[in-house]
């Protein structure tokens, strides 16, 4: 108990002030990794403010002192118990992270990749069955044509309908998908409801896309068209999708006992990872979509399109499956 | 009118000491963001403005530059900033408000990234109504974005310490004649309260003097509903003595 309450705040004042100020120059300098006598100096100081708070508690209050000190006291709190990584953001943690964090989350990886495979081929047999259906399945102005015209429009085409706006087209593309992606991971939050809707969603309009050139007899063409940015577009968002689900798994926490805030803790740095890593995919998708996608037979022959498309798949699968093993 | 969800986030630190942290509330939260979409425009125009340069070499790339800088501006803007000056936006500085860790932990860059990139849902449908209506009913006034990253919005506590010897100056006060009352009156006044006390004393020559009386007598009987003082030291002290002499010992102690 606190007798002489100016006393004691005379006497400890100067811990106080030390204590304050050496937060101060742990965030100026928050690069900086404090020596081992510092830290103990640290963790002294902070024991020594965290009981002078807990007895002006059971004693008096001057609400502003009060305020003062709790405010010390969590700020050396947030530093002396942060057990995770520091600050610090290292290129090749980030680099080889990124696989990890896929690897680490197959699961969820499968589950995005299967709910999209359904509305493959929910959307392959709505448009084989009701060939009608087209205009509902793919709202889009560019597929509304027969691929039999399409293909010939392309094929036949003497100049370049991009021209002049290569770039633009590639940067909408580029924020259009990097939109969508972050949105099927955010819609994780709605227990991942909203994630498998948007999957089986695009799962449709591809399957729908897919049967409606293949049935018409224009299978290279597609691969050709699609390969190219559909081997890193594709499995980019199905990364959104994981990440939707790993967050829908954490929010819900089956057979688990830890709480919902330490789960989503935890997965928080592979959440990061995944999706900062399928922005990364979907600039280069938008880039190769604008610049090698939309050129077809004569300009560039559909097997160089299709094995670069085969080569980005093969050189992302290695990426994804084998970086950063230990 | 008693709000139903706590304003305050109490933590209790292993050594079982507890602190806590104002909690702020959807609006201020929307006064912030709508400071931080204006300072998003203007560094929009400013890159718009960039861009135009660029247009005479390349009309097309100058085109592609807006809008990867739109969107980039517009998704890193908060980010960047919550990162470098830790939970803080612009916005955010001007309103008092920082972005914390939910255990009162050092906030790490992948919270901030997905506090920020949740806020594509956040918004929907339109004017962050997703965001609001989680923001108003959840406990510790979350987003779905906070609740992904484990972040709250706090308000930052100002230290504003009046200036005792203005209001308040060192004179005889006979209420510290009994120290273990005025011990038990620091200890049962609340922080809004002394504040209101502070606040009637600072500006006491503004007030109509009918409206000074009054209110200076209300402070005064709450004052002395708190602690009963024997008769012989508030005897003579008019109800504005008696709130100046209670704020001495509140505020005084620091001076010691």
């Amino acid at each position: 108990m606190i007798v002489d309450i100016p006393r004691f705040v005379a006497a400890e004042r100067p811990y106080w002030d030390e204590l304050r100020a050496l937060l101060d120059g742990m965030d100026a300098e928050p690069e900086t990794r404090l020596a081992l006598p510092r830290i103990q100096r640290l963790h002294y100081l902070y024991e020594r403010c965290s009981a002078g708070l807990a007895r002006l508690d059971t004693f008096s209050t001057d609400p502003a002192l009060r305020g003062q000190l709790e405010t010390l006291v969590s700020r050396a709190y947030s530093e002396i118990h942060e057990t995770r990584e520091p600050r610090k953001i290292r290129w090749k943690a980030i680099l080889l992270g990124f696989p990890r964090a896929f690897r680490r989350h197959l699961g969820a990886f499968r589950l995005s990749a299967g709910i999209t495979l359904l509305g493959c081929a929910f959307g392959w047999f709505a448009i084989r069955m009701d060939p009608h259906s087209k205009a509902v399945l793919m709202p889009f102005e560019g597929l509304f044509n027969s691929p039999a015209e399409r293909v010939r429009q392309e094929e036949t085409a003497s100049k370049d309908r991009l021209s002049g706006e290569k770039a633009s087209f590639s940067a909408q593309l580029m924020t259009h998908n990097i939109r969508v992606t972050v949105v099927t991971l955010a819609m994780g939050m709605t227990f991942g409801v909203g994630t498998l809707i948007l999957l089986f969603y695009n799962g449709v309009i591809l399957g729908a896309v897919a049967a409606d050139y293949i049935a018409a007899g224009f299978g290279t063409f597609l691969t050709g068209w699609l390969l190219p940015h559909g081997s890193v577009e594709i499995p980019a968002i199905l990364l959104g999708g994981q990440g939707g689900f790993i967050l829908a798994g954490a929010l819900i926490g089956w057979g688990g006992r830890t709480a919902r805030s330490e789960r989503l803790r935890a997965i928080a740095p592979d959440l990061f990872a995944i999706v900062a890593g399928a922005a990364v995919m979907l600039v280069w998708a938008g880039m190769v979509e604008a610049f090698i996608s939309q050129y077809h037979k004569p300009v560039i022959p559909y097997g160089l399109k299709i094995a670069f498309g085969v080569c980005e798949l093969v050189a992302l699968s290695a990426y994804l499956g084998w970086a950063g093993r230990e | 009118m008693k709000s139903a969800r706590p304003s305050r986030l109490s933590i209790e630190t292993p050594e079982g000491v507890v602190f806590s942290f104002e909690l702020a509330t959807p609006v201020t939260r929307a006064l912030a963001w709508s400071v931080d979409t204006a300072a998003i425009v203007v560094a929009n125009i400013i890159f718009g403005q960039i861009a135009k340069l660029v247009a005479t070499m390349s009309a097309d790339f100058a085109n592609a530059l807006s809008v990867a800088g739109f969107f980039v501006i517009s998704v890193v803007y908060a980010i960047v900033l919550e990162w470098r000056w830790r939970g803080q936006t612009i916005g955010k500085r001007l309103l008092g408000l920082r972005v914390m860790d939910i255990h009162g932990l050092r906030l790490q860059f992948p919270q901030i990234a997905l506090r920020n990139l949740l806020r594509m849902i956040d918004m929907l449908p339109f004017f962050y109504l997703v965001g609001g209506l989680t923001a108003v009913f959840s406990r510790d006034a979350q987003r779905l974005g906070d609740m992904a990253a484990n972040t709250i919005v706090t308000r930052e506590r100002k230290a504003e310490i009046p200036d005792i010897e203005q209001i308040a100056p060192a004179k005889y006060n006979s209420l510290l004649s009994q120290p273990h009352l005025a011990a038990r009156l620091r200890s049962l006044v609340t922080p809004e309260s002394a504040a209101l006390a502070v606040r009637a004393v600072t500006l006491r020559d503004g007030y109509d003097p009918l409206a000074r009386v009054v209110l200076f007598r209300e402070l005064a009987a709450y004052f002395r509903r708190l602690v009963e003082f024997p008769e012989e030291s508030v005897e003579n002290l008019t109800d504005e003595q008696y709130v100046r002499c209670v704020l001495r010992v509140i505020y005084g102690v620091r001076q010691g």
